[in-house]
């Protein structure tokens, strides 16, 4: 388990975390000796082949998984006294809403296990539906929506009760380039409207560039930050700043850490 | 559409062609399972007998080896329609008594079966305690121990309905049971996650995640259960006496050699039995219509 320390006022930090799986075929190194920090406000991507440990950092973070050594804090508690308190809210790969349930019933979800009442449920709902762009699609079933307006009502049901820190683990990793790029537009505009902590995970060097503050490069094997890119692009970032030489350089640059994390397996 | 178009075309056509297939086998096996007796009292009465007048004797006896179907169908018609339904010769008041041991065990059976699931998901001990006891209860052929539940209950003062409705009970809670366990543990690891994030309560997760997406489960093995508690209730009147329901009247038809009478309770228990399937299947349907979920 691990010890929260509550020195810094960053959101998260970790220092020396490592997580080992037992398995069949032996332990398995999933995270080695991650150190890191991240601010208040800051727009974080997590990038790195398959079996980084990206997603395994994240639900660290989350408290679906737990370290066996080092030590990580979030809000400063430790990640189980985090979730206790609601303080973030998590976006799978896929949607998961509850095929039962329409897109407000499904937002309502983390409030009606918190406790609210059924006026400020009403009243979140709408307001976390605009954010995402689905006003008027409150009472369709999951099944009436394309996969793209799925996973917004998925983000807008970790919108619904406030978190400072929202967690998203390749949310657009299943949908087409276009729809894509729509959303990434959508979730910067939304990061700068709330003033989110974001940590996002992906596979797509155009989309953490694009997106990021940081960008926190991981390979695998065991699973490592490689390297940690500070972005210098300026907030307002339309689509078309993926063109510019800036742009370029700093996908260049993660490329490089990408390759070199690779290097040493043959 | 014309009514050949849709003859061909529709599933009418092809019900009808399976009946009549079913109809001519029928017959055929009725002239040839009755012409032996037929051709015996001909012999004995040293009288010749005509293979018409053989084929259309052996769809009237009074006791054949197997009726005509217009036979059972007129039986049917005779003790549903033409008597009284206090009778005792109504095959509606036989069915009745069947019907509400059939629905009183199926009921209990269901929240029996429901509430070992729920324990069965909830405690790993019950799980590897209680499951292999459901298993084996199911091992043991109902006729062997209907008679004993029939005997220990009337030896603790009860008896009539409870104990009939007690053997759907034991046949109609194992589905139920193998059923809710599967569709308890059918979230997915990332709705249980999703959960784990809200810090949901266990009650909580069972009412708002695994208890509704248990409900197409449920329906399934309720389709199940309803049919086999009426096997169920039938083999718990047999050992009562044959006092009075569908069993009663199958027990009664075998000891007097009363074929027809065997044929129409059999028929009664497979309408009775689709007619229960199907209401099943009606509810199913509405539920999941109100889920949301198209069935």
């Amino acid at each position: 388990m691990a010890k929260a320390n509550s020195s810094s006022g960053a959101v998260i930090s970790a220092s020396n975390l490592s997580l080992t799986f037992e398995t069949n075929d032996g332990p398995v190194r999933a995270l080695k000796d991650i150190d890191l920090e991240i601010g208040k406000g800051e727009f974080v991507s997590f990038i790195g082949p398959s079996g980084c440990g990206k997603t395994t950092f994240l639900r660290v973070i989350a408290d679906l998984e737990h370290p066996t050594a080092g030590t990580i804090s979030v809000n400063g508690m430790t990640p189980e006294e985090a979730r206790r308190k609601r303080a973030y809210g998590y976006v799978f790969q896929a949607a998961a809403l509850y095929p039962w349930r329409t897109v407000e019933k499904n937002v309502a979800l983390p409030l009606e296990i918190m406790g609210a009442s059924n006026a400020e449920q009403k009243q979140r709902i709408d307001r976390v539906l605009e954010l995402v762009d689905l006003e008027g699609f409150g009472k369709k079933y999951p099944w009436q929506l394309s996969g793209g307006m799925q996973q917004r009502a998925s983000i807008a049901r970790a919108l619904a009760f406030d978190a400072d820190l929202l967690l998203m683990d390749e949310p657009f990793g299943a949908l087409d380039e276009i729809v894509r790029d729509h959303l990434n537009e959508q979730l910067l505009k939304l990061w700068a409207q709330t003033n989110k902590t974001i940590c996002f995970v992906t596979h797509s060097i155009p989309e953490a560039v694009y997106l990021s503050t940081k960008i926190v490069v991981m390979s695998p094997r065991p699973g490592r930050v490689a390297d940690i890119i500070d972005s210098t692009l300026p907030e307002k970032r339309p689509l078309d700043i993926r063109e510019s030489p800036k742009f370029l350089e700093i996908a260049h640059r993660v490329r490089e850490g990408l390759r070199a994390g690779h290097a040493y397996e043959g | 559409m014309s009514v050949t178009h849709r003859l061909w075309y529709g599933n009418t056509g092809p019900v009808l062609v399976v009946i009549a297939a079913i109809m001519v086998l029928w017959y055929g096996f009725v002239v040839v399972l009755n012409a032996p007796w037929e051709r015996d009292q001909a012999g004995r009465a040293g009288t010749t007998i005509t293979t018409s007048q053989l084929i259309a004797n052996t769809m009237a006896q009074e006791r054949p080896v197997l009726p005509a179907p217009h036979q059972v169908i007129a039986e049917l018609w005779d003790t549903t329609v033409n008597k009284n339904i206090t009778s005792k010769r109504s095959l509606v008041y036989h069915g009745w008594i069947t019907l509400s041991a059939t629905l009183l065990g199926f009921v209990i059976g269901t929240l029996f079966g429901i509430l070992i699931a729920v324990g069965i998901i909830h405690s790993r001990a019950m799980s590897a305690s209680v499951m292999p006891w459901v298993v084996a209860s199911q091992t043991i052929p109902i006729l062997a121990i209907a008679p004993m539940i029939i005997v220990v209950l009337n030896a603790v003062g009860l008896s009539g309905l409870l104990p009939k409705a007690l053997i759907s009970t034991y046949l109609s809670f194992f589905p139920i049971v193998v059923g809710m366990v599967k569709g308890l543990r059918s979230p997915e690891a990332i709705q249980l996650d999703l959960m784990h994030t809200y810090s949901a309560s266990r009650w909580q997760i069972f009412r708002k995640l695994r208890w509704p997406s248990a409900m197409p489960y449920l329906f399934t093995s309720m389709k199940v259960a309803v049919a086999i508690s009426l096997v169920g209730a039938i083999v718990g009147e047999l050992p009562t006496g044959a006092v009075a329901g569908l069993g009663a009247r199958l027990l009664a038809g075998s000891y007097y050699g009363q074929t027809i009478q065997i044929w129409s309770a059999l028929f009664a228990a497979a309408a009775l039995a689709a007619g229960l399937v199907m209401i099943v299947g009606i509810a199913h349907r509405m539920v999941l219509k109100r889920m949301g979920m198209a069935a």
